[in-house]
Parts: structure tokens; C-alpha cells; sequence
């Protein structure tokens, strides 16, 4: 059996008095991609730089790629690209990508090849010989994303790839990191866009205040299908929806929990039978981001409860896969 | 450490330089430098023939004048290995370039001596380059030839790597301008110090001539400089440095009879590789 990509067990970073990690425990499989979010400093970006060896941890212990924390061989098969990404500017794209390729190790001909696979990847290779210094932040990016993906490294690590992207920036990136993910890379993705997180990634996991507070599939997390349904004109004591599931009402919408998606039609009939005229009809589930947004806010005992509620199953499930 | 990755770190470091117009510019400013010590020497030998001096006085004139010129250089060339290597790796790091190389297989190690390779090479080179062209326009206007100025340039040279390495180690841990600031302030401390310690040495005043010792031991810029002068001393002036007041000649900061002792320049090439070693730790504990 392969190694994981990521396994870490309370990890932990103090800077003076500042708990920037509290205890990270993450398990990270070869070959998925994972979302790692949390608020503004969750210590997600700390966390990172602990996966690398840029800073070291003050407690707990990791492996990377089968490897201590930091370690060269396995940083030889790693790609990084860092939230504030910054190339030498006096360089032309194709000469970062050189410089990265040889402090990777990545021998002469396959250098060549790869970097103009990878130009071609983020779109760069008309820009291949423009010095970076006059590019748009958003090239930058892409060709920090070009780095990261050189020499098809078995984890990449991308903090906040889509940041200094437009809407089709972001869709070519999305498109890179499936592709990334075919060629056998896992990808750890560190980002603000829970949408799409919630497209890209197999698995998941929330950070607050330096620890995992969910973790899983989004299944897992999200929980079952829901419909909602816009619907005027039901006769008084008709009840069409209580044979497809547990209903709730928001605002004008009705909510019916759990939804099996191919019984939505007999639902939508059901519905027309009883007299009611449909206006909306919305298949989902919870979003990310409501989720997000209830773990991340401690606002109501509620949402600390549901919390711990999925703190536990996230042990669970880190046990369940370690083991 | 990989000798490999230091090279990498090495030629990239030479590339900046080279792209960044850096060199350029520095060389730019040594050949109109050279051109204004030509010609001034040039007017200093006319001068000194319409006024019916002696050769000998003439050749002695253009000596020190050449040490001169020799110190001033040593000035600016410290100046520039500070700024060049202050930021070095300092501004990687402050502009989050450092974390894409470092999260490779390269270690900080390789990344700070390859660094410091790199500079050396530039800072050497120009120095060599630089004083190399001044001796030869001034040997050009005057016919003056200083008695070994291989001497006097690689002691020039030693002494503006022993700058860089400095401004480059602590470039590790500081800011780059706090870096290349506090490292031109030693540098003016040391060479106050040995002039303080060469009067000291003239007027028997045994407690400054120890500060001018350790300062020396603890920062070899001064010695090395007085290697400099060495090279470029012709031997009628420390023959009769040996006739007159021997001990004012020697608290003349321009003036040295004797090349630096071997141990000294034993203790500097260990100083410089200390101090690296010393940036190289610092760079390590660092948490980027």
C-alpha cells in the first residue's frame, strides 16, 4: 500500500504567544484532490509551511509522501505554489520554469519537454520568452500554477490558486487540477471558493482556531439530497410531499429532506395532482458554504453543537482511513 | 549540500546582476573613474615637471597618490558588496520568492552559499577588473609601477568579499536595509579603529593599540586593507619610513612596511567562512 500523501497527528505552531496551528490531524490519500478551508487565520497557510519544512512545528508530527516533514527526497515530488507568489522578475516565464526545474532535479530532456507542457497547461507559451516583471498578476499565478505542476509531482499543494484569477481563469484552473489529479497527483487545495472547492474536491476539511472541525467526503458532510419547491395554490390539507420526505418551509419555498433525485418528477406529478401550480423547482443539497459559515461563526449554541457533532465523526473518519 | 544546487544558486545570482543592469552600471562608473585618475595623475606629473621637481619626488608623489585613489575605491567597493549582498536574501524573503525555491530540494545551505558564491565572483571580478585599470592608467600617464599590484588588488578583493559575507549573513535574519546599513556602519568602526590603533601604536599608548588588535581579529577589514597598501608601498618609501620617525609613518593610516602577517590572513579567509557559517545558521532557525 502507497503512503498518504498528507498524514499529520496534532500538529501544532506557537509563535510567542500566538497558537497558530492548535492540533492539525489530516490524511490526505495518493491521488485526491482535498479542499483544506478555514477563515482568515485558521492557520491554513501555517499549516502549509509545516507540509514543506519552511517552518517547523513546535508539537505533534507529520509525514509527507511516506517522509518527515521537510524532507528533501519528498520535497523533490512535491509542487508549491504559495499564496503570495512571486517569481524573479529580471527572469522570462520559461527561465522561472528552468530554474524551478533544476533545483527539482529533473533531468535534461524531460526539462524540456515538461516545461512546455506545463506553459501550454496554464496558456503561457505565447508569453514563454516576456520577462515576468511585466506581467498581470494574474499570469503570475498561472505560471506559479506552471511550477507547481512541473515534473508531475505526486502532492501538489496549491494556497489559494484562483486569488488573482478572472471567472474563465478559474475555470482553466479547475480544469488543471482535474487533469493534475488524472496524471496521479494528489492536490491539496487551500481556498476561499467554497463553490469550487464543493466542484473539485473528493474530500474536505474545515479548520477553526488551528484544528479540523469537519472532515469527509462532501457527503458526509453535506448530508443527503434536498428539493426545494416553489409552490401556490394547494388546497387546504393536501399534502402531497409527506411520502418523499420530512418538509420544512423557508419563506415561500418548501423543503423536502432527504430527496432521492430520480423522484423528483413523481413529486413534481404528485404536486400537479393535488391542485398546486409549480413556479420552482431547485434540486441541491446544503451548500459548502452554509455549512462553512455555521462551523466557522460561533454565534449560536447550536452551530458549536453540530460542530462537535462533526468533530466527531472527522475523528472518526481520520481513525477510519489511518487504520 | 550539493555542489550542483549551489551553482544553480550561483549563476542565478550572476544573472541578476547581469540583468538587472547592476554590473553595468558599476562598470560603467569604474571607467569614468579610471578616466579622471588618468587624467588627474596626468596633470599631477605636469605640474610637478613645470616646477622643476626630481623624478624621484615625482614617482613617490604618484605613489600616494595611487594609495589614495586605492582607498577610496576600497570605500566605494565596500559600499557595493554591502548593497549587493544585504538583500541578497533578505528581499527574497521579504518578497516571498524564497518559498517557491525553498519548498524544491534545495536547502538553505545551498541557497545562502550559492548566494554567496555567485557575489563573490561579481565583487572579486570587479574589484580585479577595476583595480587592474587604474594601475594601468596611472602606470599609462606617469610611468608609475606599483611594486605588486597583484597583491594590492587581491587584498582589495579579500577585503570586499569579507563585506559581502558579512552584509549577506546578516541579511539572513534583518531586513535588507537594516542589513546593509549596519554592515557599512562596522565597516567604518573597523577602519576607524585601525587608525586609532595605528596612532596608538606611535604614541606607545598600549590600552588603544589592544582595541585596534581585537577590533582587527574581530573584524579584518582594516588588516586586509593594510594589505593593500603593502602592494602598492614602492620600497623607496619604506626605505625611508626606516631612516625617518618610523613610528609616524606608521600611525599614517596610508602607510604599511610589512604585508599582513600569514596568520592573519589565515584567521580572515576562517573569519569570512565563519561568518557564512554563521548566516547559514541564522538562515536555518529562520522561520519564513
Amino acid at each position: 500500500m502507497t503512503a498518504p500523501a498528507i498524514e499529520t497527528h496534532g500538529l501544532r505552531k506557537v509563535f510567542g504567544t500566538t497558537v497558530a496551528l492548535d492540533a492539525l490531524d489530516l490524511h490526505v490519500e495518493p491521488g485526491e484532490v482535498f479542499g483544506f478551508l478555514g477563515p482568515n487565520g485558521a492557520g491554513k497557510t501555517t499549516a502549509v509551511k509545516l507540509l514543506l519544512g519552511l517552518t517547523r512545528a513546535t508539537g505533534g508530527d507529520g509525514r509527507v509522501l511516506g517522509r518527515p516533514l521537510g524532507d528533501r527526497e519528498a520535497r523533490r515530488r512535491i509542487g508549491y505554489l504559495p499564496e503570495l507568489f512571486r517569481y524573479q522578475p529580471w527572469l522570462t516565464a520559461r527561465e522561472v520554469l528552468e530554474l524551478h526545474a533544476s533545483l527539482a532535479g529533473l533531468d535534461g530532456h524531460t526539462r524540456h519537454d515538461e516545461i512546455a507542457r506545463v506553459l501550454d497547461l496554464v496558456g503561457l507559451a505565447a508569453r514563454a520568452q516576456d520577462r515576468t516583471g511585466g506581467f498581470s498578476k494574474g499570469m503570475q499565478q498561472r505560471l506559479g500554477i506552471a511550477a507547481a505542476l512541473l515534473g508531475d509531482p505526486a502532492l501538489v499543494i496549491l494556497d489559494e490558486p484562483t486569488s488573482a484569477l478572472d471567472p474563465v481563469g478559474r475555470d482553466d484552473v479547475r480544469a488543471i487540477i482535474r487533469e493534475a489529479r488524472e496524471r496521479g497527483s494528489a492536490v491539496l487545495l487551500n481556498s476561499h471558493l467554497l463553490g469550487e472547492v464543493e466542484r473539485l474536491c473528493d474530500r474536505v476539511a474545515i479548520v477553526r482556531k488551528g484544528r479540523v472541525v469537519a472532515a469527509g467526503t462532501l457527503t458526509e458532510l453535506l448530508g443527503e439530497q434536498a428539493l426545494r419547491i416553489h409552490v401556490t395554490g394547494l388546497p387546504d390539507g393536501a399534502a402531497p410531499f409527506a411520502p418523499f420526505g420530512s418538509v420544512t418551509t423557508e419563506d415561500e419555498w418548501t423543503v423536502v429532506r432527504p430527496m432521492d433525485p430520480e423522484r423528483i418528477p413523481d413529486l413534481v406529478a404528485a404536486v400537479v395532482a393535488a391542485g398546486g401550480r409549480v413556479h420552482a423547482v431547485d434540486p441541491g443539497r446544503r451548500s459548502l458554504e452554509d455549512l462553512f459559515l455555521d462551523l466557522v461563526r460561533e454565534a449560536s449554541a447550536t452551530s458549536d453543537a453540530r460542530a462537535d457533532a462533526l468533530e466527531a465523526t472527522a475523528h472518526a473518519d481520520a481513525t477510519g482511513t489511518a487504520g | 549540500m550539493s555542489l550542483r544546487l549551489v551553482l544553480v544558486i550561483a549563476s542565478l545570482t550572476l544573472r541578476e546582476i547581469v540583468r538587472r543592469r547592476i554590473l553595468w552600471v558599476l562598470v560603467g562608473l569604474s571607467v569614468v573613474s579610471v578616466i579622471l585618475v588618468g587624467w588627474g595623475v596626468d596633470r599631477l606629473v605636469s605640474i610637478g615637471r613645470e616646477e622643476g621637481l626630481d623624478e624621484v619626488r615625482i614617482r613617490i608623489g604618484v605613489s600616494q597618490v595611487l594609495i589614495l585613489i586605492a582607498f577610496m575605491f576600497s570605500f566605494v567597493l565596500a559600499m557595493s558588496a554591502a548593497f549587493l549582498a544585504a538583500p541578497a536574501i533578505a528581499s527574497d524573503v521579504e518578497t516571498g520568492t524564497v518559498h517557491a525555491m525553498l519548498a524544491r530540494p534545495l536547502q538553505r545551505a545551498e541557497l545562502v552559499v550559492g548566494r554567496w558564491l555567485g557575489l563573490s565572483v561579481i565583487v572579486g571580478g570587479y574589484a580585479a577588473l577595476s583595480g587592474l585599470l587604474a594601475v594601468a592608467a596611472v602606470g599609462f600617464v606617469s610611468g608609475h609601477q606599483p611594486p605588486s599590484p597583484a597583491v594590492a588588488i587581491g587584498f582589495l578583493a579579500f577585503q570586499a568579499i569579507a563585506v559581502l559575507t558579512m552584509a549577506l549573513a546578516l541579511g539572513t535574519r534583518l531586513p535588507s536595509i537594516a542589513a546593509g546599513a549596519v554592515t557599512v556602519v562596522l565597516f567604518g568602526l573597523g577602519w576607524f579603529a585601525g587608525v586609532l590603533g595605528n596612532i596608538a601604536v606611535a604614541f606607545n599608548a598600549d590600552a588603544l593599540v589592544g582595541v585596534g588588535n581585537v577590533t582587527r581579529v574581530l573584524l579584518p577589514t582594516d588588516g586586509l586593507w593594510r594589505g593593500v597598501i603593502y602592494g602598492l608601498e614602492p620600497p623607496m618609501v619604506v626605505l625611508l619610513s626606516a631612516t625617518r620617525s618610523a613610528e609616524a609613518m606608521r600611525a599614517n593610516p596610508f602607510f604599511a612596511d610589512a604585508p599582513p602577517p600569514a596568520l592573519f590572513v589565515a584567521w580572515s579567509v576562517l573569519w569570512v567562512a565563519l561568518v557564512l557559517g554563521a548566516g547559514v545558521l541564522a538562515f536555518r532557525r529562520r522561520e519564513l
